[in-house]
């Protein structure tokens, strides 16, 4: 956001950190692996903090031994959407949990324009905030040429 | 960066067979398959080959990891699953499997119903076998030269490709008939290319699937006595010569059949007031438990009796 230098979307683990190589996100994979989590891969290019739910690339993972077999989806993944946002959730199926227990970005534009602060004045001198990608100011699917 | 590490000047070729346990594999090995001598020994072989690389690789003197596909080709019940079972311990164990798992599949797991279905069925089946064994067996059946379109073309292309490309994350081992696999092979040289070690099973003989029997029967506390053991022979000899021979899975079969037959035997005794049974009696398989046999029959001809 606005004190971001690097002007990087910092969601997920590993955000503040340069982006992982494929080597380091094998070894994150074999962990959650390790956990017994189910791994799932998301992609989007509407980088707002608010849109939760990514559109699934194929179905989550389950009976996967090793991390090659990801890697290998996460690559065809980022052949097919070079320009997305592309991140790696392991899902926990734990009663209790149920819960995604680790998520990062493993793939984004070359350039992320940020966001714009929206000041909204109502009722007065009340003000209301909202944020807004600058890319999705033009249509799904051409926001990061 | 660092500078690079030189390379050690010697290495313990004993130290990585301690490690690896290699020497316990191969004589579990030896122990446990009655039989297939040639297989053995090119297990053998291509265990010392890749102990041998391993230690080139520790040397410096190799990079690329060497390729290990392999096709087991021979008739049913000769033993291909079970080595392959064993061959992805050895390769676990010298590092050249991460998991050393095997999955097993067939025509039915990796080729689709429609178009567009082939490929994501493929890739699923691949992303589970990566750091394991692919196994498929009668692979034959993904190539079907008289309807050109079938979708086995594209499995065979992506197989091909994964094939090449994680030649470290993967091995793929074909299993079949001898002369099917080798058509399949004449038709995609592309596939016989790509695999390094064509490992033929021959079929038992008398006296090794009568080796196998009795394995087999002390695995379930069974047991054979002279006179059942004769009759066993018999049995190989006369089911060996009948169609659909299917070598030790055949034997398994009669064991199975035999011992529901001595289970008969006893209970219609204990019904007629035979008493107790002592441990000698539940084990043993008498040989009129394998002469009842429908093999026995003159002019029996079908299947397994």
């Amino acid at each position: 956001m606005m004190t971001n230098t690097g002007n990087r979307l910092t969601q997920g683990q590993f955000s503040f950190l340069p982006p992982l190589t494929d080597d380091q996100i094998s070894k994150q994979i074999a962990y959650a692996l390790d956990k017994g989590w189910s791994i799932g891969i998301e992609y989007t290019d509407d980088p707002h903090p608010r849109n939760t739910y990514w559109e699934m690339f194929g179905n989550p993972m389950f009976d996967l031994k090793d991390p090659a077999g990801i890697l290998m989806e996460i690559n065809a993944c980022r052949k097919t959407f070079p320009h997305h946002y592309i991140r790696v959730t392991a899902f926990d199926a734990t009663r209790g949990w149920e819960t995604p227990r680790m998520s990062y970005i493993v793939n984004r534009p070359e350039k992320e324009p940020g966001f714009r602060l929206n000041r909204q004045e109502v009722d007065g001198r009340t003000i209301r905030y909202s944020v807004e990608s600058y890319a999705t100011t033009r249509p799904e699917g051409e926001r990061y040429p | 960066m660092n500078a690079p590490v030189p390379p050690p000047a010697s290495v313990d070729l004993q130290a990585i067979l301690h490690d690896a346990q290699i020497p316990d594999v191969l004589d579990q090995l030896d122990r446990e398959l009655v039989g297939l001598a040639p297989v053995k020994r090119r297990i053998r072989e291509i265990a010392a080959f890749l102990v041998v690389s391993r230690a080139r690789r520790s040397l410096g003197l190799e990079s690329a990891a060497p390729s290990l596909h392999m096709s087991f080709t021979g008739n049913p019940g000769t033993g291909k699953t079970t080595v392959a079972l064993r061959m992805a311990e050895i390769l676990h164990r010298l590092g050249y499997a991460r998991k050393g798992h095997v999955v097993s599949v067939t025509r039915d797991d990796l080729v689709g119903q429609y178009i567009g279905h082939t490929a994501p069925k493929t890739r699923e089946v691949l992303k589970k076998a990566m750091g394991g064994v692919l196994f498929i067996d009668e692979a034959y059946y993904l190539y079907r030269p008289e309807n050109e379109r079938d979708y086995g073309q594209e499995a065979i292309e992506i197989l091909l490709q994964v094939m090449e490309n994680h030649r470290d994350d993967l091995v793929v081992i074909l299993a079949g008939y001898r002369d099917r696999m080798g058509t399949f092979f004449q038709s995609n040289p592309g596939m016989s290319s790509r695999i390094a070690h064509h490992i033929d099973f021959p079929d038992y003989s008398t006296d090794e699937l009568l080796a196998i029997a009795d394995q087999m029967a002390g695995q379930m506390n069974y047991r054979f006595d002279g006179a059942s053991r004769a009759a066993m022979r018999d049995y190989v000899a006369l089911r060996v010569a009948q169609p659909h021979f299917a070598n030790a899975r055949s034997i398994r079969n009669a064991l199975d059949r035999a011992r529901l037959r001595q289970a008969n035997r006893i209970f219609e005794s204990a019904m007629a007031g035979g008493g107790t049974s002592s441990p000698e009696a539940l084990t043993l398989i008498g040989d009129q438990d394998i002469r009842a046999s429908r093999v026995f029959e003159h002019g029996a001809r079908d299947s397994d009796g």
